[in-house]
Protein backbone atom coordinates (compact mmCIF):
# COMPACT_ATOMS: atom_id res chain seq x y z
CA UNK A 1 0.00 0.00 0.00
CA UNK A 2 2.57 2.59 1.28
CA UNK A 3 4.67 1.10 -2.23
CA UNK A 4 1.50 1.74 -4.44
CA UNK A 5 0.82 5.00 -3.25
CA UNK A 6 4.69 6.32 -3.34
CA UNK A 7 4.45 4.73 -7.31
CA UNK A 8 1.33 6.77 -7.92
CA UNK A 9 3.05 9.74 -6.42
CA UNK A 10 5.96 9.21 -8.77
CA UNK A 11 3.61 9.11 -11.96
CA UNK A 12 2.10 12.06 -10.88
CA UNK A 13 4.91 14.22 -10.51
CA UNK A 14 6.20 12.96 -13.50
CA UNK A 15 2.86 13.52 -15.43
CA UNK A 16 2.91 17.38 -14.27
CA UNK A 17 6.61 17.80 -15.41
CA UNK A 18 5.80 15.92 -18.50
CA UNK A 19 2.59 18.33 -19.19
CA UNK A 20 4.43 20.97 -18.31
CA UNK A 21 6.90 20.04 -20.57
CA UNK A 22 4.42 19.48 -23.56
CA UNK A 23 2.53 22.61 -23.49
CA UNK A 24 6.00 24.98 -23.54
CA UNK A 25 7.16 22.63 -26.23
CA UNK A 26 4.30 22.91 -28.57
CA UNK A 27 4.56 26.89 -27.26
CA UNK A 28 7.84 26.66 -28.83
CA UNK A 29 6.62 24.73 -31.44
CA UNK A 30 3.81 27.36 -32.81
CA UNK A 31 6.26 29.67 -32.42
CA UNK A 32 8.73 28.77 -35.05
CA UNK A 33 5.93 28.27 -37.39
CA UNK A 34 5.22 32.19 -37.25
CA UNK A 35 6.18 34.52 -39.76
CA UNK A 36 10.07 36.03 -39.25
CA UNK A 37 10.57 39.40 -37.87
CA UNK A 38 12.05 40.15 -41.77
CA UNK A 39 8.76 38.74 -43.64
CA UNK A 40 6.63 40.82 -41.17
CA UNK A 41 8.83 43.91 -41.94
CA UNK A 42 8.88 43.31 -45.69
CA UNK A 43 5.10 43.70 -45.17
CA UNK A 44 5.13 47.25 -45.48
CA UNK A 45 5.69 48.90 -49.01
CA UNK A 46 6.15 52.58 -49.19
CA UNK A 47 5.12 54.20 -51.79
CA UNK A 48 6.16 57.94 -53.31
CA UNK A 49 3.01 59.50 -54.76
CA UNK A 50 4.80 62.11 -56.92
CA UNK A 51 5.98 59.89 -59.28
CA UNK A 52 2.76 58.41 -60.72
CA UNK A 53 1.44 59.66 -63.94
CA UNK A 54 -2.09 60.33 -64.87
CA UNK A 55 -4.18 57.18 -66.51
CA UNK A 56 -1.18 55.26 -66.19
CA UNK A 57 -1.27 52.00 -64.24
CA UNK A 58 1.57 51.27 -62.43
CA UNK A 59 1.72 47.87 -60.46
CA UNK A 60 3.68 47.52 -57.48
CA UNK A 61 4.01 44.64 -55.03
CA UNK A 62 2.71 44.42 -51.14
CA UNK A 63 2.94 41.09 -49.75
CA UNK A 64 3.54 39.37 -52.56
CA UNK A 65 0.06 40.95 -54.06
CA UNK A 66 -0.02 43.16 -57.21
CA UNK A 67 -1.03 46.58 -55.79
CA UNK A 68 -2.45 48.62 -58.95
CA UNK A 69 -1.76 52.32 -58.51
CA UNK A 70 -3.77 54.99 -60.96
CA UNK A 71 -3.21 58.38 -60.73
CA UNK A 72 -6.68 60.35 -61.68
CA UNK A 73 -6.96 62.46 -64.73
CA UNK A 74 -8.74 65.39 -64.53
CA UNK A 75 -11.69 64.13 -66.96
CA UNK A 76 -11.81 61.12 -64.69
CA UNK A 77 -11.45 62.81 -61.11
CA UNK A 78 -15.28 64.73 -62.94
CA UNK A 79 -16.43 61.54 -63.92
CA UNK A 80 -15.81 59.91 -60.25
CA UNK A 81 -17.60 62.89 -58.72
CA UNK A 82 -20.74 62.15 -59.84
CA UNK A 83 -20.77 58.92 -58.52
CA UNK A 84 -20.18 58.86 -54.70
CA UNK A 85 -19.58 55.40 -54.66
CA UNK A 86 -16.64 56.14 -57.53
CA UNK A 87 -15.38 59.25 -55.29
CA UNK A 88 -14.90 57.50 -51.84
CA UNK A 89 -12.81 54.93 -53.10
CA UNK A 90 -9.78 57.62 -54.33
CA UNK A 91 -7.08 58.23 -51.77
CA UNK A 92 -6.36 61.95 -52.05
CA UNK A 93 -2.58 63.59 -51.48
CA UNK A 94 -1.99 66.73 -51.94
CA UNK A 95 -4.21 68.11 -54.18
CA UNK A 96 -4.01 64.30 -56.72
CA UNK A 97 -6.46 61.79 -57.13
CA UNK A 98 -5.42 58.03 -56.62
CA UNK A 99 -6.98 54.90 -56.72
CA UNK A 100 -5.04 52.72 -55.26
CA UNK A 101 -6.20 48.47 -54.73
CA UNK A 102 -4.92 44.64 -55.19
CA UNK A 103 -4.70 44.18 -58.31
CA UNK A 104 -6.73 40.39 -58.06
CA UNK A 105 -10.31 40.30 -59.61
CA UNK A 106 -12.80 39.70 -56.64
CA UNK A 107 -14.11 36.80 -58.12
CA UNK A 108 -11.58 34.27 -58.41
CA UNK A 109 -8.04 36.53 -57.95
CA UNK A 110 -6.84 36.49 -61.67
CA UNK A 111 -5.25 39.60 -62.43
CA UNK A 112 -7.65 42.54 -64.91
CA UNK A 113 -6.05 44.49 -67.54
CA UNK A 114 -6.13 48.08 -67.76
CA UNK A 115 -7.16 49.85 -70.87
CA UNK A 116 -6.06 53.90 -70.32
CA UNK A 117 -8.29 53.96 -73.72
CA UNK A 118 -11.52 53.20 -72.48
CA UNK A 119 -10.26 54.14 -69.08
CA UNK A 120 -11.37 50.74 -67.65
CA UNK A 121 -10.76 47.24 -66.61
CA UNK A 122 -11.05 43.75 -68.01
CA UNK A 123 -10.60 40.69 -66.29
CA UNK A 124 -9.94 37.92 -68.78
CA UNK A 125 -10.87 35.07 -66.95
CA UNK A 126 -14.77 35.41 -66.80
CA UNK A 127 -15.15 39.31 -68.50
CA UNK A 128 -15.73 40.90 -65.22
CA UNK A 129 -14.88 44.80 -65.58
CA UNK A 130 -14.35 47.82 -63.54
CA UNK A 131 -13.98 51.50 -64.10
CA UNK A 132 -11.04 53.59 -62.91
CA UNK A 133 -11.27 53.44 -59.61
CA UNK A 134 -11.68 50.38 -59.36
CA UNK A 135 -15.52 50.13 -59.11
CA UNK A 136 -17.29 47.04 -60.75
CA UNK A 137 -19.30 47.63 -63.24
CA UNK A 138 -19.76 43.98 -65.03
CA UNK A 139 -20.43 40.52 -63.26
CA UNK A 140 -19.22 38.05 -62.00
CA UNK A 141 -17.19 40.06 -59.56
CA UNK A 142 -18.76 40.43 -56.34
CA UNK A 143 -17.70 43.61 -55.79
CA UNK A 144 -14.94 46.04 -56.64
CA UNK A 145 -11.02 45.33 -56.01
CA UNK A 146 -10.25 45.53 -52.59
CA UNK A 147 -7.96 48.32 -50.87
CA UNK A 148 -5.00 47.67 -49.16
CA UNK A 149 -4.69 49.00 -45.52
CA UNK A 150 -3.00 52.41 -45.93
CA UNK A 151 -1.77 55.61 -44.18
CA UNK A 152 -1.33 58.42 -45.97
CA UNK A 153 2.93 60.38 -44.68
CA UNK A 154 2.73 63.67 -46.74
CA UNK A 155 3.61 62.90 -50.03
CA UNK A 156 4.20 59.02 -49.32
CA UNK A 157 1.80 56.20 -49.10
CA UNK A 158 2.68 53.28 -46.31
CA UNK A 159 1.22 49.90 -47.45
CA UNK A 160 0.22 47.72 -44.36
CA UNK A 161 -0.71 50.30 -41.73
CA UNK A 162 -4.17 51.19 -41.36
CA UNK A 163 -4.29 54.88 -40.73
CA UNK A 164 -7.55 57.20 -40.38
CA UNK A 165 -8.56 57.32 -43.69
CA UNK A 166 -8.26 54.10 -44.28
CA UNK A 167 -10.27 52.76 -41.28
CA UNK A 168 -13.20 55.32 -42.38
CA UNK A 169 -13.25 53.21 -45.71
CA UNK A 170 -13.92 50.15 -43.64
CA UNK A 171 -16.39 51.26 -41.29
CA UNK A 172 -18.30 52.28 -44.16
CA UNK A 173 -17.99 49.33 -46.53
CA UNK A 174 -16.29 50.90 -49.28
CA UNK A 175 -14.02 48.06 -48.76
CA UNK A 176 -13.29 44.76 -47.13
CA UNK A 177 -10.63 43.69 -44.92
CA UNK A 178 -7.27 42.39 -46.74
CA UNK B 1 20.52 -13.74 -18.28
CA UNK B 2 18.70 -16.05 -20.26
CA UNK B 3 20.14 -19.97 -21.44
CA UNK B 4 22.00 -19.88 -24.68
CA UNK B 5 23.77 -23.14 -26.35
CA UNK B 6 26.46 -23.56 -29.20
CA UNK B 7 24.82 -23.07 -32.05
CA UNK B 8 24.38 -25.61 -34.92
CA UNK B 9 23.94 -23.20 -37.87
CA UNK B 10 23.57 -19.68 -38.33
CA UNK B 11 19.84 -20.16 -38.62
CA UNK B 12 19.94 -21.74 -35.20
CA UNK B 13 22.23 -18.87 -34.28
CA UNK B 14 19.55 -15.96 -35.15
CA UNK B 15 16.84 -17.94 -33.63
CA UNK B 16 18.39 -18.30 -30.10
CA UNK B 17 18.63 -14.66 -30.48
CA UNK B 18 15.85 -13.15 -32.83
CA UNK B 19 13.58 -16.19 -32.65
CA UNK B 20 13.18 -15.78 -36.14
CA UNK B 21 11.16 -19.11 -36.60
CA UNK B 22 8.79 -17.68 -34.26
CA UNK B 23 7.54 -14.45 -36.21
CA UNK B 24 8.01 -16.22 -39.48
CA UNK B 25 5.11 -18.31 -38.31
CA UNK B 26 3.34 -15.84 -36.60
CA UNK B 27 3.56 -12.86 -39.62
CA UNK B 28 3.83 -15.59 -42.77
CA UNK B 29 2.71 -19.15 -42.84
CA UNK B 30 0.40 -19.25 -39.76
CA UNK B 31 -1.58 -16.00 -40.99
CA UNK B 32 -4.77 -17.13 -42.46
CA UNK B 33 -5.98 -15.98 -45.62
CA UNK B 34 -9.81 -17.03 -46.73
CA UNK B 35 -9.58 -19.25 -50.13
CA UNK B 36 -13.25 -17.01 -51.37
CA UNK B 37 -11.58 -14.06 -52.42
CA UNK B 38 -10.56 -12.10 -55.84
CA UNK B 39 -7.69 -10.01 -57.34
CA UNK B 40 -9.85 -6.51 -55.71
CA UNK B 41 -7.80 -8.62 -52.34
CA UNK B 42 -4.54 -7.88 -53.79
CA UNK B 43 -4.87 -4.06 -53.62
CA UNK B 44 -3.30 -3.63 -50.63
CA UNK B 45 -0.23 -5.51 -51.65
CA UNK B 46 -0.05 -3.32 -54.67
CA UNK B 47 -0.32 -0.06 -52.17
CA UNK B 48 2.38 -1.25 -50.27
CA UNK B 49 4.49 -1.96 -53.69
CA UNK B 50 3.84 1.48 -55.00
CA UNK B 51 4.75 2.81 -51.71
CA UNK B 52 7.76 1.70 -52.21
CA UNK B 53 8.17 2.71 -55.35
CA UNK B 54 7.56 6.77 -54.32
CA UNK B 55 9.99 6.41 -51.13
CA UNK B 56 12.95 5.01 -53.99
CA UNK B 57 12.55 7.34 -56.29
CA UNK B 58 12.09 10.14 -53.90
CA UNK B 59 15.09 9.18 -51.71
CA UNK B 60 17.07 9.95 -55.27
CA UNK B 61 15.08 12.84 -56.25
CA UNK B 62 16.12 14.14 -52.87
CA UNK B 63 19.82 14.39 -53.59
CA UNK B 64 19.43 16.94 -56.34
CA UNK B 65 16.26 18.79 -55.32
CA UNK B 66 16.65 22.33 -53.66
CA UNK B 67 13.78 23.15 -51.82
CA UNK B 68 14.70 27.34 -52.84
CA UNK B 69 12.68 30.03 -53.92
CA UNK B 70 15.28 31.04 -56.54
CA UNK B 71 16.74 27.46 -57.62
CA UNK B 72 14.16 25.13 -56.96
CA UNK B 73 12.46 25.03 -60.12
CA UNK B 74 15.61 24.47 -61.87
CA UNK B 75 16.57 21.66 -60.10
CA UNK B 76 14.02 19.51 -60.98
CA UNK B 77 13.40 20.63 -64.79
CA UNK B 78 16.87 21.20 -65.87
CA UNK B 79 19.46 19.68 -62.95
CA UNK B 80 17.04 16.14 -62.55
CA UNK B 81 15.46 16.37 -65.71
CA UNK B 82 18.86 16.88 -68.40
CA UNK B 83 21.56 16.45 -66.07
CA UNK B 84 21.40 13.54 -63.95
CA UNK B 85 21.85 10.08 -65.53
CA UNK B 86 18.71 9.04 -65.08
CA UNK B 87 16.44 11.57 -63.11
CA UNK B 88 13.74 11.79 -65.36
CA UNK B 89 13.52 8.43 -64.47
CA UNK B 90 13.06 8.73 -61.08
CA UNK B 91 11.30 11.71 -61.47
CA UNK B 92 8.79 10.23 -63.83
CA UNK B 93 8.12 7.49 -61.29
CA UNK B 94 7.56 9.50 -58.41
CA UNK B 95 5.05 11.54 -60.37
CA UNK B 96 3.13 8.48 -62.01
CA UNK B 97 2.93 6.84 -58.66
CA UNK B 98 1.80 9.97 -56.81
CA UNK B 99 -1.21 9.69 -59.01
CA UNK B 100 -1.59 6.07 -59.25
CA UNK B 101 -1.25 5.37 -55.73
CA UNK B 102 -4.62 7.41 -55.89
CA UNK B 103 -6.32 5.43 -58.12
CA UNK B 104 -5.49 1.91 -56.48
CA UNK B 105 -6.44 3.89 -52.95
CA UNK B 106 -10.23 4.48 -54.62
CA UNK B 107 -10.43 0.77 -55.56
CA UNK B 108 -9.41 -0.33 -52.68
CA UNK B 109 -11.66 1.68 -50.38
CA UNK B 110 -14.57 0.90 -52.90
CA UNK B 111 -13.79 -2.74 -52.87
CA UNK B 112 -14.49 -2.12 -48.70
CA UNK B 113 -17.50 -0.65 -48.98
CA UNK B 114 -18.87 -3.33 -51.72
CA UNK B 115 -18.41 -6.16 -49.52
CA UNK B 116 -18.98 -4.43 -46.53
CA UNK B 117 -15.46 -4.79 -44.70
CA UNK B 118 -16.06 -1.84 -42.51
CA UNK B 119 -18.19 -3.79 -40.43
CA UNK B 120 -18.50 -6.42 -37.42
CA UNK B 121 -14.78 -6.35 -35.81
CA UNK B 122 -13.19 -4.38 -38.87
CA UNK B 123 -14.16 -0.43 -38.12
CA UNK B 124 -10.41 -0.16 -37.02
CA UNK B 125 -8.86 -1.05 -40.36
CA UNK B 126 -11.14 1.46 -41.98
CA UNK B 127 -10.53 4.06 -39.73
CA UNK B 128 -7.10 3.52 -39.92
CA UNK B 129 -7.40 3.49 -43.69
CA UNK B 130 -9.24 6.92 -43.62
CA UNK B 131 -6.60 7.89 -41.86
CA UNK B 132 -4.03 6.58 -44.36
CA UNK B 133 -5.75 8.53 -47.13
CA UNK B 134 -5.45 11.65 -45.28
CA UNK B 135 -1.95 11.71 -45.05
CA UNK B 136 -1.16 10.70 -48.69
CA UNK B 137 -3.61 13.33 -49.81
CA UNK B 138 -1.43 15.86 -47.57
CA UNK B 139 1.65 14.04 -48.93
CA UNK B 140 0.62 14.54 -52.37
CA UNK B 141 -0.55 18.15 -51.80
CA UNK B 142 2.73 19.13 -50.10
CA UNK B 143 4.88 17.34 -52.58
CA UNK B 144 3.08 19.51 -55.27
CA UNK B 145 4.33 22.34 -54.09
CA UNK B 146 8.38 21.25 -54.68
CA UNK B 147 8.84 21.98 -58.29
CA UNK B 148 7.68 25.55 -57.41
CA UNK B 149 5.84 26.35 -61.09
CA UNK B 150 2.23 27.85 -61.48
CA UNK B 151 0.32 25.09 -60.55
CA UNK B 152 2.30 24.54 -57.14
CA UNK B 153 2.04 28.00 -56.52
CA UNK B 154 -1.26 29.01 -57.57
CA UNK B 155 -2.58 25.32 -55.55
CA UNK B 156 -0.70 26.73 -52.70
CA UNK B 157 -1.97 29.52 -52.25
CA UNK B 158 -5.87 28.16 -52.72
CA UNK B 159 -5.46 25.71 -50.90
CA UNK B 160 -4.05 27.70 -47.65
CA UNK B 161 -6.43 30.31 -48.30
CA UNK B 162 -9.32 27.95 -47.23
CA UNK B 163 -7.88 27.98 -43.64
CA UNK B 164 -9.15 31.28 -43.33
CA UNK B 165 -12.62 29.86 -43.45
CA UNK B 166 -14.71 31.58 -45.59
CA UNK B 167 -16.18 34.39 -43.95
CA UNK B 168 -14.34 33.64 -40.49
CA UNK B 169 -11.55 35.58 -42.24
CA UNK B 170 -9.16 33.73 -39.95
CA UNK B 171 -6.04 35.47 -41.97
CA UNK B 172 -3.56 34.87 -39.51
CA UNK B 173 -4.15 31.08 -39.19
CA UNK B 174 -3.29 31.48 -42.92
CA UNK B 175 -0.49 33.29 -42.84
CA UNK B 176 0.91 31.60 -39.67
CA UNK B 177 0.39 28.19 -42.22
CA UNK B 178 2.46 29.80 -44.82
CA UNK B 179 5.04 31.90 -42.30
CA UNK B 180 4.83 34.90 -44.81
CA UNK B 181 1.69 36.35 -46.43
CA UNK B 182 2.11 34.63 -49.19
CA UNK B 183 3.13 31.60 -50.48
CA UNK B 184 7.27 31.81 -50.36
CA UNK B 185 10.30 30.70 -49.12
CA UNK B 186 8.85 29.77 -45.24
CA UNK B 187 6.29 27.53 -47.00
CA UNK B 188 8.22 26.00 -49.53
CA UNK B 189 11.20 25.35 -46.67
CA UNK B 190 8.33 23.65 -44.41
CA UNK B 191 5.90 22.17 -46.97
CA UNK B 192 9.45 20.38 -48.02
CA UNK B 193 10.02 19.24 -44.39
CA UNK B 194 6.08 17.56 -44.03
CA UNK B 195 7.00 16.10 -47.73
CA UNK B 196 9.99 14.40 -47.18
CA UNK B 197 10.30 13.37 -43.04
CA UNK B 198 6.97 14.13 -41.47
CA UNK B 199 4.39 12.62 -43.31
CA UNK B 200 6.47 9.66 -44.48
CA UNK B 201 6.72 9.13 -40.69
CA UNK B 202 3.41 9.31 -40.36
CA UNK B 203 2.52 7.17 -43.01
CA UNK B 204 4.71 4.24 -41.78
CA UNK B 205 3.27 4.32 -38.17
CA UNK B 206 -0.24 4.12 -40.01
CA UNK B 207 0.79 1.44 -42.00
CA UNK B 208 1.72 -0.19 -38.73
CA UNK B 209 -1.52 0.24 -37.48
CA UNK B 210 -3.47 -0.96 -40.53
CA UNK B 211 -1.71 -4.37 -40.88
CA UNK B 212 -2.08 -4.45 -37.09
CA UNK B 213 -6.68 -3.70 -37.59
CA UNK B 214 -6.24 -6.77 -39.99
CA UNK B 215 -4.79 -9.20 -37.38
CA UNK B 216 -7.79 -10.12 -35.32
CA UNK B 217 -10.91 -9.84 -37.20
CA UNK B 218 -8.58 -10.87 -39.96
CA UNK B 219 -9.48 -10.22 -43.96
CA UNK B 220 -13.38 -10.32 -45.45
CA UNK B 221 -14.07 -12.47 -48.16
CA UNK B 222 -16.59 -12.23 -51.05
CA UNK B 223 -19.67 -13.75 -49.60
CA UNK B 224 -19.43 -12.39 -46.49
CA UNK B 225 -19.01 -15.57 -44.76
CA UNK B 226 -17.97 -16.02 -40.91
CA UNK B 227 -14.81 -17.58 -40.62
CA UNK B 228 -13.81 -19.62 -37.80
CA UNK B 229 -10.38 -18.88 -38.41
CA UNK B 230 -9.03 -21.02 -35.55
CA UNK B 231 -11.22 -24.02 -36.39
CA UNK B 232 -10.27 -23.63 -40.36
CA UNK B 233 -6.22 -23.77 -39.71
CA UNK B 234 -6.51 -26.27 -37.41
CA UNK B 235 -8.03 -28.25 -40.15
CA UNK B 236 -5.42 -26.86 -42.90
CA UNK B 237 -2.64 -27.60 -40.05
CA UNK B 238 -3.55 -31.69 -40.07
CA UNK B 239 -3.18 -32.04 -43.76
CA UNK B 240 -6.92 -31.48 -44.91
CA UNK B 241 -5.52 -28.23 -46.87
CA UNK B 242 -8.70 -28.81 -49.70
CA UNK B 243 -11.44 -29.13 -46.94
CA UNK B 244 -10.15 -26.11 -45.24
CA UNK B 245 -11.48 -22.60 -45.98
CA UNK B 246 -8.07 -20.58 -45.66
CA UNK B 247 -5.21 -20.79 -46.94
CA UNK B 248 -1.12 -19.33 -45.49
CA UNK B 249 -0.41 -16.13 -46.01
CA UNK B 250 2.85 -16.75 -47.04
CA UNK B 251 4.21 -18.19 -49.28
CA UNK B 252 0.50 -19.39 -50.55
CA UNK B 253 -1.19 -16.16 -50.86
CA UNK B 254 1.15 -14.04 -51.51
CA UNK B 255 2.34 -16.17 -54.53
CA UNK B 256 -1.00 -14.52 -55.92
CA UNK B 257 -0.75 -11.41 -54.65
CA UNK B 258 2.81 -11.23 -56.43
CA UNK B 259 0.83 -11.90 -59.46
CA UNK B 260 -1.11 -9.39 -59.79
CA UNK B 261 1.46 -6.87 -58.64
CA UNK B 262 3.37 -7.98 -61.65
CA UNK B 263 -0.04 -7.21 -63.52
CA UNK B 264 0.27 -3.21 -62.14
CA UNK B 265 3.63 -3.30 -63.06
CA UNK B 266 3.38 -3.51 -66.61
CA UNK B 267 0.27 -1.19 -66.54
CA UNK B 268 2.88 1.23 -64.03
CA UNK B 269 6.04 1.13 -66.27
CA UNK B 270 3.87 1.72 -69.55
CA UNK B 271 2.63 4.48 -67.97
CA UNK B 272 6.26 5.88 -66.66
CA UNK B 273 7.44 5.14 -70.26
CA UNK B 274 4.98 5.96 -72.32
CA UNK B 275 2.42 8.09 -70.57
CA UNK B 276 3.98 10.03 -67.65
CA UNK B 277 2.55 13.39 -69.79
CA UNK B 278 -1.06 12.58 -67.89
CA UNK B 279 0.82 13.36 -64.17
CA UNK B 280 2.43 16.16 -65.39
CA UNK B 281 0.10 19.42 -65.54
CA UNK B 282 1.99 21.57 -68.44
CA UNK B 283 0.82 24.57 -66.69
CA UNK B 284 3.46 23.57 -63.90
CA UNK B 285 6.35 23.89 -66.44
CA UNK B 286 6.36 27.70 -65.98
CA UNK B 287 7.93 29.43 -62.67
CA UNK B 288 5.88 30.17 -59.93
CA UNK B 289 4.69 33.70 -60.92
CA UNK B 290 2.89 35.61 -57.34
CA UNK B 291 1.66 38.42 -60.06
CA UNK B 292 0.32 36.27 -62.91
CA UNK B 293 -2.49 34.04 -62.37
CA UNK B 294 -3.17 30.67 -64.44
CA UNK B 295 -7.09 31.17 -66.36
CA UNK B 296 -8.01 28.22 -64.87
CA UNK B 297 -6.47 26.83 -61.28
CA UNK B 298 -7.29 22.91 -60.59
CA UNK B 299 -6.25 20.44 -58.68
CA UNK B 300 -5.07 16.61 -59.37
CA UNK B 301 -7.50 15.09 -60.76
CA UNK B 302 -7.78 12.49 -57.67
CA UNK B 303 -8.62 15.83 -55.71
CA UNK B 304 -11.24 16.79 -58.35
CA UNK B 305 -14.60 15.24 -56.52
CA UNK B 306 -14.32 16.85 -53.12
CA UNK B 307 -13.20 20.19 -55.33
CA UNK B 308 -16.10 19.92 -57.19
CA UNK B 309 -18.13 20.06 -54.00
CA UNK B 310 -16.67 23.07 -52.62
CA UNK B 311 -16.82 24.89 -56.19
CA UNK B 312 -20.97 25.35 -56.45
CA UNK B 313 -22.23 26.81 -53.82
CA UNK B 314 -21.07 30.40 -52.21
CA UNK B 315 -18.16 30.55 -50.40
CA UNK B 316 -19.38 29.52 -46.47
CA UNK B 317 -21.57 26.68 -47.86
CA UNK B 318 -18.94 25.47 -50.13
CA UNK B 319 -16.40 25.04 -47.61
CA UNK B 320 -19.33 23.24 -45.01
CA UNK B 321 -19.65 20.78 -47.88
CA UNK B 322 -16.14 20.12 -48.65
CA UNK B 323 -15.19 19.99 -45.10
CA UNK B 324 -18.25 17.23 -44.09
CA UNK B 325 -17.06 15.26 -47.71
CA UNK B 326 -13.89 15.43 -45.95
CA UNK B 327 -14.81 13.31 -43.09
CA UNK B 328 -17.91 11.99 -43.88
CA UNK B 329 -16.48 8.88 -44.91
CA UNK B 330 -14.74 8.16 -41.55
CA UNK B 331 -17.87 7.43 -40.10
CA UNK B 332 -19.07 5.03 -42.58
CA UNK B 333 -19.03 2.20 -40.24
CA UNK B 334 -20.93 3.78 -37.82
CA UNK B 335 -24.01 5.66 -40.51
CA UNK B 336 -24.72 1.85 -41.80
CA UNK B 337 -26.97 0.70 -39.38
CA UNK B 338 -27.71 -2.52 -41.10
CA UNK B 339 -26.40 -5.64 -39.41
CA UNK B 340 -25.44 -7.42 -42.30
CA UNK B 341 -21.39 -7.25 -43.77
CA UNK B 342 -22.18 -8.91 -47.06
CA UNK B 343 -21.59 -7.90 -50.36
CA UNK B 344 -23.42 -5.13 -51.64
CA UNK B 345 -25.53 -6.91 -54.24
CA UNK B 346 -27.10 -9.16 -51.23
CA UNK B 347 -28.23 -6.08 -49.56
CA UNK B 348 -30.91 -4.52 -51.47
CA UNK B 349 -31.17 -0.81 -51.17
CA UNK B 350 -27.88 -0.43 -50.17
CA UNK B 351 -26.52 -2.35 -53.80
CA UNK B 352 -28.41 0.97 -55.27
CA UNK B 353 -26.45 3.87 -53.03
CA UNK B 354 -23.60 1.55 -53.71
CA UNK B 355 -23.54 2.33 -57.34
CA UNK B 356 -25.20 5.41 -57.04
CA UNK B 357 -22.39 7.00 -55.37
CA UNK B 358 -19.44 5.52 -57.37
CA UNK B 359 -21.34 7.33 -60.27
CA UNK B 360 -21.57 10.22 -58.66
CA UNK B 361 -17.87 10.60 -57.91
CA UNK B 362 -16.66 10.05 -60.91
CA UNK B 363 -19.56 12.42 -62.22
CA UNK B 364 -18.21 15.05 -59.94
CA UNK B 365 -14.51 14.31 -60.82
CA UNK B 366 -15.17 14.91 -64.39
CA UNK B 367 -17.12 18.29 -63.45
CA UNK B 368 -14.60 19.07 -61.39
CA UNK B 369 -11.66 19.08 -64.27
CA UNK B 370 -14.53 20.82 -66.79
CA UNK B 371 -14.39 24.97 -66.11
CA UNK B 372 -16.99 25.74 -63.99
CA UNK B 373 -19.82 27.10 -66.69
CA UNK B 374 -22.93 26.62 -67.91
CA UNK B 375 -24.45 22.61 -68.25
CA UNK B 376 -21.16 21.95 -66.43
CA UNK B 377 -22.17 24.01 -63.53
CA UNK B 378 -25.59 22.83 -62.84
CA UNK B 379 -24.24 19.25 -63.59
CA UNK B 380 -21.48 19.91 -60.83
CA UNK B 381 -24.71 21.18 -58.39
CA UNK B 382 -26.68 18.51 -58.59
CA UNK B 383 -23.61 15.88 -58.31
CA UNK B 384 -22.67 17.75 -54.91
CA UNK B 385 -26.56 17.42 -53.86
CA UNK B 386 -26.49 14.06 -54.69
CA UNK B 387 -23.35 13.11 -52.75
CA UNK B 388 -24.80 15.10 -49.43
CA UNK B 389 -28.24 13.52 -49.57
CA UNK B 390 -26.46 9.79 -49.80
CA UNK B 391 -24.84 10.33 -47.05
CA UNK B 392 -28.07 11.83 -45.13
CA UNK B 393 -30.44 8.69 -46.61
CA UNK B 394 -27.38 6.00 -45.35
CA UNK B 395 -28.28 5.59 -41.68
CA UNK B 396 -32.40 5.29 -42.86
CA UNK B 397 -32.15 2.55 -46.00
CA UNK B 398 -29.40 1.04 -44.06
CA UNK B 399 -31.61 1.01 -40.79
CA UNK B 400 -34.69 -0.64 -43.08
CA UNK B 401 -32.17 -3.80 -44.70
CA UNK B 402 -33.73 -7.40 -43.12
CA UNK B 403 -31.38 -9.12 -41.20
CA UNK B 404 -30.10 -12.00 -43.79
Amino acid sequence: MKNSSRRGFMGMAFGAVAGVGAVASLYAMKRSWDPLPSVKAAGFTTLDMSAYKENELVTEKWRGKPIFVLKQSKEMLEKAKKNPKDLERLIKIGDDHFMVAVGLCTHLGCIPGYNPDEESFLCACHGGMYDSTALVTKAPPPRGLDIPPFKIDGNKLVLGEAGPEYKKMLETGVTLKV
Amino acid sequence: MAHFEKATSVHDWLNQRLAIDTVRRVMATEYWIPKNINFLWAMGMVLAVTFGLLLVSGIFLLMYYQPNVATAFDSVNYTIMREVEFGWLWRHVHGVAASVVFLIIYIHMFTGIYYGSYKKGREMIWISGMLLFVAFSAEAFSGYMLPWGQMSYWAGMVITNLFAGGSLHADGLVEWIRGDYVPAQAFLTRFFMLHVLLIPLAILGLIGLHFAALRIPHVNNQDGEEIDFDAEAKKYLAGDKAGSKVIRFANDFMAKDMMVVAFYLFFFFYLVFFHYDFAMDPVNFDPADGLKTPAHIYPEWYFLWSYEILRPFPTDPGLIAFAFAQVIFFLLPFLDRSPNAVPANRRGLFKIWFWVMLVDMIVLTAMGKLPPEGIFSTIGLYAAITFIALWVVLPFITKLERKL
